[in-house]
């Protein structure tokens, strides 16, 4: 790749200039000073965007430890970014996880990638370390970098009242600055990359925000081809019970799969001991619409708008949340959930992990608590007070000092979402393969063990599971690359996006091109897990899920997870995967997907 | 998964989709099962491999599926070698079907790269799942069911004089006609449980009874439909992806209020339904893609019509076949949805969806919509071959 200082101005590649910018940003935080990469087109190529070219920046650096001022911490949007390209708003993050140790990356929503493309940036990589908080504003390729040393101790949207209102912002709050190992980073409009701790990490390079306008726009191949593959997607998306139904996530948020999973018994409840919460249906989606007559938002050029605001303008928690600040810790009061939300959102904590942690420590303390507490418990958390300093590092951490490690639910120490792994036997796989730890995102096996697209799978069984996880890893990581949102899978496939994909950047790509780009993105981020020394005794669940059962009733039964069939399909996934008995990467497959090997 | 490729093979035979013995199926997790030791077994797990699939179909197709493929694939191809219906169920979720000419990997490969099933003149046709064995069964059958409807909307015109189909379509006409008479004629079911209904799990039996009826009688795909009924503030509908012959177990409880989100996994029509349950005193509802309910509500002689391309959702004009109304409508709740047009057009026996199939409903029970259901197909049949007759 070729780096060029801020004066050059290189000529880059044709197909470069459509879809994508054909600009990095990276900046480094101990001199303020910053660059621009222009990145040959073959590395698009190979790579698309988003999670897949972060993970390319990533890679030199992921063997240094989170907090080295080298550690980039990466920001990508795709080539389908600020395009009429369906429900493509969405943009990753990706750096070195604190609490897990692996890579980690999350798809967020909002405008930031939007702003991102339109300022003429394909992603930022920030590195380095400012000895002083400080912000950085970038209005089209100008940077400037601010004190914020005023701003500590703010709350996430304190700091965004203190930027300009045009624009997107990222920033990270109290709870980063307080060493919380689950902290996120809050972006505009109340989303957050949640997962792994990437607010800590932007807080120990000094960074307290960034601020992005874009006046520019994204330039697109061929419209009219765009018209038509949009036409098409957009006719799936409206045949879609799940997305657009009248219950459905544009109606009712993701919070729609509430009753779904609470009706298949298995909505993790008591930390994972019962897999059904009796209170349930006072919580669903219905009761958040009576009392809250949400209004629709969502990510920039999104229709689906799965997002749901407050008649006060409050976020409407998210399935997850609901379900942890509920069933996980036995709460049955809509307001808690409300407020929990609200704290995670203001502090900038991941409220899944933030959930399960205190869920983990109420079971080794054999506690229930009240309201209060819970409110008092969250916010010591975040400001490390009290237990809260106990309960920051999170789930696996807490157990460990307590002496009761089987209590942490959670995969490589990143705490499991609330699909609980019996009730669909290819999540109980997806957790242990994904990259980042106890995710359900990077295969998404919910959408044909739950929801039934692109068909329906049996749900209590391995067979055949191990390679349609590989198979939908790919696809996710090429989706999470372009970066359209997750969702799309339950009613559009690659080859309706391959279609958009070569509208806008004129490549001429199959959708089997594009996964077999997802395929290197996924083995990428497997191969720098294993220089940073994982293997296949992390790609394990914990104990619970094979000698407990769940709760059985109305018909269906929730047994352990038979450990057998388990570690058979594991070992499949492996040899699916082409990854070595152990889990690991090998230099055969690293040459046949074009990725460097490092021994 | 071999119990899968077992199942869906005995369905392409039970559903006269293929002859018996002929469904050559794959699937792969680590290494790949084959349901027989076919020829084609090396070339189909080598297009296996290079994509992005977990299980692969193929066989030739039953009379008449067969010659009318073979026709097509002759005289019926657009420029770019596919064949493009314009049903609405391939519309929406097949786009066009190329056709190659020979069985090799190369080729199958290049063209199931781009479309989900693939047709092999004189051999038959490939089709994959991504994620179970059902989805090739699926494409493999709304191949043939487009193929059928492409087929005799092209000989309407062709026998008006409006298109000329090339080679001799006759035989095939007169071998596919006389094929669904023998079909249709053999009917003479009709469901048992009957109302009134005395609790929720009498109308799941109800459902199922008459899903599988349906599909029995040989008019319908077992893929595409759905079917509901309203018992006091509760719709039971068959969920999304779900086959009519097999409803056990995927029947949603939906209270009218929407007070649970469940029917997140029911029918992609579930808006429709409900909207004709608020609008009517109507408590049942029976949806399938009878071949020449389709075929009729497409062919309209109006040629310069500027809606022409776009009738699916344009057409402005009060069409009925006989007493039953032709409506646009999508798939779905987008702007165009159906669930728009169909339900204040069900005043009689029935509405047909332009291009996408037919809706029948009843007062108590599915008697009468089971009834409707059969008696609009025949005479769609009757009144198609009065329209194609010297
Ligand atoms: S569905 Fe929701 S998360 Fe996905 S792009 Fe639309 S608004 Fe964003
Ligand atoms: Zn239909």
């Amino acid at each position: 790749m070729s780096t060029y200082s801020n004066q050059d101005s290189a000529i880059i590649k044709m197909d470069q200039k459509y879809g994508w910018t054909g600009c990095i940003l990276k900046i480094d935080l101990s001199n303020r000073s910053y660059e621009i990469i222009k990145p040959e087109s073959e590395i698009y190529k190979k790579f698309i965007g988003g999670r897949g070219l972060a993970g390319c920046y990533l890679r030199p650096f992921c063997h240094l430890p989170w907090d080295s001022p080298e550690m980039p911490l990466l920001f990508f949007a795709g080539p389908l970014v600020d395009t009429e390209s369906p429900a493509s708003g969405k943009m990753t993050v990706m750096t070195v996880s604190p609490l897990t140790g692996t890579i980690s990356d999350s798809s967020v929503g909002g405008n930031f990638g939007t702003e991102l493309k339109r300022a003429g940036w394909d992603g930022i990589i920030i590195t380095g370390r400012s000895r002083n908080l400080c912000g950085i504003k970038i209005q089209d390729s100008n940077v400037e970098f601010i004190g914020a040393e005023n701003l500590r101790g703010k709350t996430v949207s304190a700091i965004f009242r203190s930027l300009p209102a045009e624009g997107g912002a990222a920033a990270a709050g109290p709870a980063a600055e307080n060493g919380v190992l689950f902290s996120s980073i809050g972006f505009t409009g109340d989303y957050s990359p949640g997962r792994g701790g990437s607010g800590l990490v932007m807080h120990a390079k000094g960074l307290k925000f960034i601020h992005v306008k874009g006046s520019g726009s994204t330039a697109v191949h061929n419209s009219k081809d765009l018209g038509s593959a949009r036409g098409d997607i957009m006719r799936l998306i409206s045949a879609s019970p799940a997305l657009m139904g009248e219950l459905g996530i544009s109606e009712s948020g993701t919070g729609a799969l509430y009753d779904l999973i609470h009706s298949r018994r298995m909505m993790p409840t008591d930390n994972f001991r019962r897999t059904y919460f009796q209170d349930a249906g006072l919580l669903n989606a219905w009761h958040y619409k009576n009392k809250f007559n949400p209004v629709k938002t969502g990510c920039s050029g999104c229709h689906i708008l799965c997002r749901k605001l407050s008649e006060d303008g409050r976020a409407i928690p998210e399935y997850e949340t609901m379900s942890h600040f509920t069933a996980l810790i036995g709460n049955s009061s809509i307001d808690l959930v409300m407020e929990a939300n609200e704290i995670c959102n203001e502090t900038g904590m991941d409220p899944v992990s933030a959930a399960s942690s205190i869920a983990c420590y109420m079971e080794i303390k054999n506690l229930s608590i009240t309201g209060v507490e819970l409110i008092r418990l969250l916010t010591d958390i975040a400001y490390s007070k009290g237990d809260g300093d106990l309960l920051k590092p999170g789930s696996k951490k807490i157990a460990e000092t307590l002496g009761r490690p089987d209590a942490s639910m959670s995969v490589k120490g990143l705490e499991l979402p609330a699909y609980d792994p019996r009730g669909a036997y290819g999540i109980s796989l997806s957790y242990a393969t994904s990259t980042h730890g106890g995710c359900h995102l990077q295969a998404y096996t919910v959408s044909h063990e739950i929801l039934r697209k692109p068909a329906a799978t049996e749900r209590f069984t391995f067979t055949g599971k191990a390679r349609i996880i590989k198979l939908a890893e790919d696809l996710n990581a090429v989706l999470d690359s372009l970066t359209v949102c997750r969702f799309i899978v339950i009613a559009a496939a690659i080859e309706e996006y391959a279609k958009v994909f070569n509208a806008v950047t004129g490549s001429g790509l199959s959708g089997q091109e594009l996964l077999m780009a997802g395929e290197r993105i996924f083995y990428n981020e497997r191969l720098m897990n294993r220089i940073r020394g994982f293997s296949s005794s992390d790609d394990d669940l914990p104990s619970r899920f094979f000698k407990e059962s769940g709760s059985s009733g109305d018909g269906i039964t929730i047994p352990p997870i038979p450990r057998d069939e388990f570690l058979e399909a594991r070992a499949r996934y492996y040899r699916v995967r082409g990854l070595d008995s152990e889990g690991c990467p090998v230099r055969e497959k690293c040459i046949e997907l074009g990725l460097e090997w490092t021994d | 998964m071999d119990r899968l490729i077992k199942k869906y093979s005995r369905k392409l035979v039970s559903q006269k989709l293929c002859a018996e013995g002929v469904p050559v199926f794959g699937v792969l997790d680590d290494v790949t099962r084959w349901n027989s030791d076919a020829d084609e077994n090396e070339i189909l797990d080598r297009v296996m491999r290079g994509l992005s699939i977990n299980s692969i179909l193929f066989a030739p197709a039953a009379e008449p599926y067969c010659s009318i493929i073979d026709y097509l694939a002759e005289y019926s191809t657009d420029i770019n070698g596919q064949i493009r219906p314009d049903d609405t169920e391939t519309r929406t979720f097949f786009h066009d079907i190329p056709v190659i000419k020979s069985f090799t990997s190369d080729e199958i490969l290049s063209g199931l790269k781009k479309r989900k099933g693939v047709i092999i003149p004189g051999h038959g046709i490939v089709t994959y799942g991504t994620v179970t064995p059902e989805q090739a069964f699926v494409t493999f059958s709304s191949i043939c069911f487009t193929t059928f409807v492409k087929f005799m909307s092209d000989y309407y015109y062709h026998f008006k004089g409006i298109l000329r189909m090339k080679g001799s379509p006759e035989p095939v006409f007169n071998k596919a006609v006389r094929w669904y008479r023998d079909s249709l004629s053999a009917i003479n079911s009709s469901p048992l449980i009957n109302a009134p209904f005395k609790s929720g799990e009498d109308v799941i039996q109800a459902i199922i009874e008459t899903g599988r009826l349906t599909v029995e009688s040989g008019m319908v795909d077992s893929f595409f439909g759905n079917i509901s009924v309203k018992y006091g503030n509760t719709i039971y509908i068959s969920q999304t992806g779900s086959s009519l012959d097999e409803l056990s177990g995927c029947i949603d409880p939906c209270p009218m209020d929407n007070s649970t989100t469940n029917a997140i996994t029911a029918s992609s029509e579930f808006s429709a339904h409900k909207s004709l349950y608020s609008l009517t005193e109507r408590k049942s509802i029976l949806h399938g893609h009878p071949k020449f309910s389709v075929i009729m509500s497409m062919l309209c002689d109006d040629i310069l019509c500027a809606n022409r391309g776009e009738c699916h959702i344009k057409c402005s004009r009060k069409r009925y076949i006989e007493d039953v109304p032709v409506v646009p409508g999508e798939i779905g709740t987008g702007p165009d949805s159906l669930s728009r047009t169909m339900p204040s057009a069900m005043k009689g026996r029935g509405v047909i969806v332009w291009g996408h199939g037919l809706f029948t409903s009843g007062v108590e029970d599915f008697t009468d919509a089971y009834k409707n259901l059969v008696d609009i197909e025949k005479m769609c049949f009757e009144k198609y071959l009065s329209l194609v007759e010297r």
